[in-house]
């Protein structure tokens, strides 16, 4: 099927081409990052986990989202979501591509990596993570790619699909569960030493996800002959709206905990990140935007009228998608590293150059996706399965 | 695992030694080689402790001291900002513990904490590490390989004392090449670093080098003996450490 993605339009290439042209450039930073290490970014000895970790963590989120669809196909047989299942799976490949990629560009000694194999430390949550992560790559590449070859045959999907299909249904939850792992079991840390992290990473991965997924989706219908199931789409935009509800929700847990309780250690990341202390006040502005972004994505999705109404929705979803990446992409990074050990604040902004060698790891991302949705949709007007033209309600 | 890596180690050090004597390029193995090579001389205990007496380097100019012997003898980098790389240094009480007293007498208050790796029994440090580059020897020094050692800094987040440092740049450019102690390695950039506990200098049968030079208010010795001089200044002492609260049980004890 790869055939598929080496024929297209002008158009296509044109994107493509662009990004190829921002990974080839970018990598020239890279290779200064990898000739002078590190300090070309903005970490240092108190933030010693940045914008790469922070990119990290919300794309385990995005990979594992898929599920959002997965989950109610397999388990609940909507089959409305049938066209969808394979977008899904194919943006969590292009997903955790860009999760291992962050992990190597933050790697100081990107050349031993192996040892992480080569000496397995179970009693390391970066083990696991290491191990679900791959896992779910090679999952997700077995079942999408099988399920699509079957769909172009016109051949029922073998069983083991299924099995497969389930397994990464939980695996996905497990996904995000030890990337919370890797925070939340600091100790010192007090920001991440909370029991809800890992469920507050599902929220977030659960709304912010299915939210990027779903913007690709309606650029992708934009741009080829492919058509989603109206009901389908709404139906996502509802379980999205009840994530983000569910995700502000467990927030708010957080914040009753910390000042109700009045222990500093918990308050301060908080009101470093919303008020600033000793005079720090970095992020008021990023985290007050989210704030309102946030509720704003509320307003606009949680009134059916307003979630339905197509015009509408990719605003709705974009504003949420900017708003859960301030929270979890650089409040959650920074306020976990502010105060640091010594009480002090110790302010982080990433670099240029940091901020280059991100986008060169996003157009990658973006390259995988752009070729797998492409070889997915033309696959589709093959089989004629969900097409402009016909009656949007292939069941 | 401390068992085979022992012997491993004890195996690379002796092919080591005997590919290239005294070559320039041994110094590196021979440093974590020897300290694992119970020589006769070694100093040897069940659980390495210090002592520090913060009545007697209670100030910025004698715990430079102290810092200026350490990192000479280990090379670490003079770095300027907040990428830098420090093994032992100075702080003061409300840096040092999270137990702030808005009313502290003044000598207290003035008063400066030579701060370190704590060396911790259960160091959350190794339990995060997904390469066992940062590992709890028998006689419970927390060391490091910095060969194997991929840089991830997850051990940098999990310490909760500020510990350690990453090379963020090449350490060799901030250091005075002619000054170095060929006997300690210099690191890479890319790699995680801290106090060892000067396991190369106990290895040799001599006490780290800040007690060296602290003329007396550095005590350092074997917790499990209660004949070592530690538990008797402990015993006579009223000391604290850092963050007890948090469960990693520090192996550094400071006298107020
Ligand atoms: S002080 Fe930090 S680096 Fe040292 S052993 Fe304890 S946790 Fe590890
Ligand atoms: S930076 Fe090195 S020592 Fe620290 S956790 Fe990673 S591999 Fe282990």
């Amino acid at each position: 099927m790869l055939e598929k993605a080496l024929k297209g339009s002008p158009k296509y290439y044109t994107w493509i081409g662009f990004l190829v042209l921002i990974i080839l450039g970018a990598s020239g930073i890279y290779i200064m990052q990898l000739m002078q290490g590190l300090t070309i970014t903005g970490m240092s000895r108190d933030v010693s986990w940045g914008f790469y970790i922070a990119q990290f963590t919300y794309l385990v989120g995005v990979a594992a989202s898929g599920v959002m669809i997965v989950l109610p196909y397999y388990f609940h047989h909507y089959k409305k979501f049938k066209d969808l299942v394979i977008f899904g799976e194919f943006m969590a490949i292009g997903a955790v591509v860009m999760c291992l990629g962050f992990i190597v560009v933050d790697i100081g000694q990107p050349q031993r990596m192996l040892n992480v194999v080569l000496y397995p430390t179970p009693n390391s949550i970066l083990f696991w993570d290491m191990l679900v992560l791959n896992g779910y790559l090679i999952l997700n590449v077995l079942v999408g790619w099988t399920c699509l070859e079957c769909d172009r045959q016109h051949l029922p999907h073998p069983k083991w699909t299924k099995v497969l299909a389930y397994t990464s249904i939980i695996w996905a939850f497990s996904i995000h569960t030890v990337t919370a792992f890797l925070y939340q079991g600091l100790p010192g840390r007090h920001y991440w030493l909370t029991a809800i992290l890992a469920a507050r990473f599902l929220a977030s991965a659960f709304c912010s996800g299915p939210a990027i997924l779903l913007l690709v989706i309606l650029l992708t219908e934009k741009v080829t002959t492919f058509k989603a199931n109206v009901e389908g789409i709404s139906t996502l935009a509802k379980i999205i709206a009840y994530a983000m509800c569910v995700n502000v929700f467990f927030f708010l847990l957080e914040v009753f905990t910390a000042f109700y309780s009045n222990i500093p250690g918990h308050m301060l990341p908080l009101v470093y990140l919303f008020k600033g202390v000793h005079g720090h006040h970095e992020l008021v502005p990023f985290m007050w935007t989210a704030v309102a972004l946030g509720l704003g994505s509320l307003a606009l999705l949680i009134p059916p009228k307003l979630r339905d109404n197509m015009k509408l929705l990719p605003w709705s979803l974009a504003i949420l998608v900017i708003a859960t990446w301030i929270d979890k992409g650089l409040g959650l990074l920074i306020g976990g590293f502010n105060p640091n050990p010594f009480e002090e604040i110790s302010p982080y902004w990433p670099t240029g150059k940091e901020l280059i060698v991100s986008a060169m790891i996003y157009a990658l991302g973006a390259l995988v996706v752009t070729i797998l949705f492409k070889i997915a949709t033309e696959v589709k007007q093959e089989t004629g399965a969900s097409q402009k033209t016909e009656i949007s309600s292939e069941a | 695992m401390n068992h085979t890596r022992r012997n491993f180690l004890k195996f690379a050090g002796l092919t080591a030694a005997g590919l290239c004597v005294a070559s320039a390029g041994s110094v590196m193995a021979a440093a974590t080689a020897a300290t694992e090579k119970a020589s006769e001389k070694a100093l040897q205990a069940k659980r390495w402790a210090m002592v520090i007496d913060t009545k007697r380097v209670g100030t910025k100019e004698t715990i430079d001291v102290l810092a200026k012997a350490c990192h000479a003898a280990h090379n670490v980098p003079d770095i300027p900002g907040r990428q830098n790389v420090k093994w032992i240094w100075a702080a003061g009480f409300d840096e040092a513990f999270d137990q702030p007293n808005n009313f502290m007498d003044e000598s207290l208050e003035k008063r400066e904490f030579a701060l370190l790796c704590n060396h911790c029994a259960s160091p959350s440090c190794v339990r995060v590490c997904p390469t066992q580059a940062t590992y709890q020897r028998p006689d419970g020094i927390v060391a490091m390989d910095y060969h194997r050692c991929i840089g991830c800094r997850y051990c940098m987040a999990a310490c909760p004392y500020g510990s350690r440092s990453f090379n963020f740049m090449e350490p060799r450019l901030h250091l005075d090449l002619a000054k170095l102690n060929k006997e300690f390695p210099t690191r890479m950039r890319g790699v995680v670093e801290k106090c060892n506990f000067c396991v190369e200098r106990l290895a040799k049968g001599k006490i780290p080098a800040c007690v060296e030079v602290s003329q007396g208010a550095l005590v350092f010795g074997d917790l499990s003996d209660p004949a070592s001089e530690v538990r008797k200044v402990l015993r006579e002492h009223y000391t604290i450490r850092r963050k007890p609260a948090l469960g990693t049980e520090p192996s550094v004890y400071y006298i107020i």
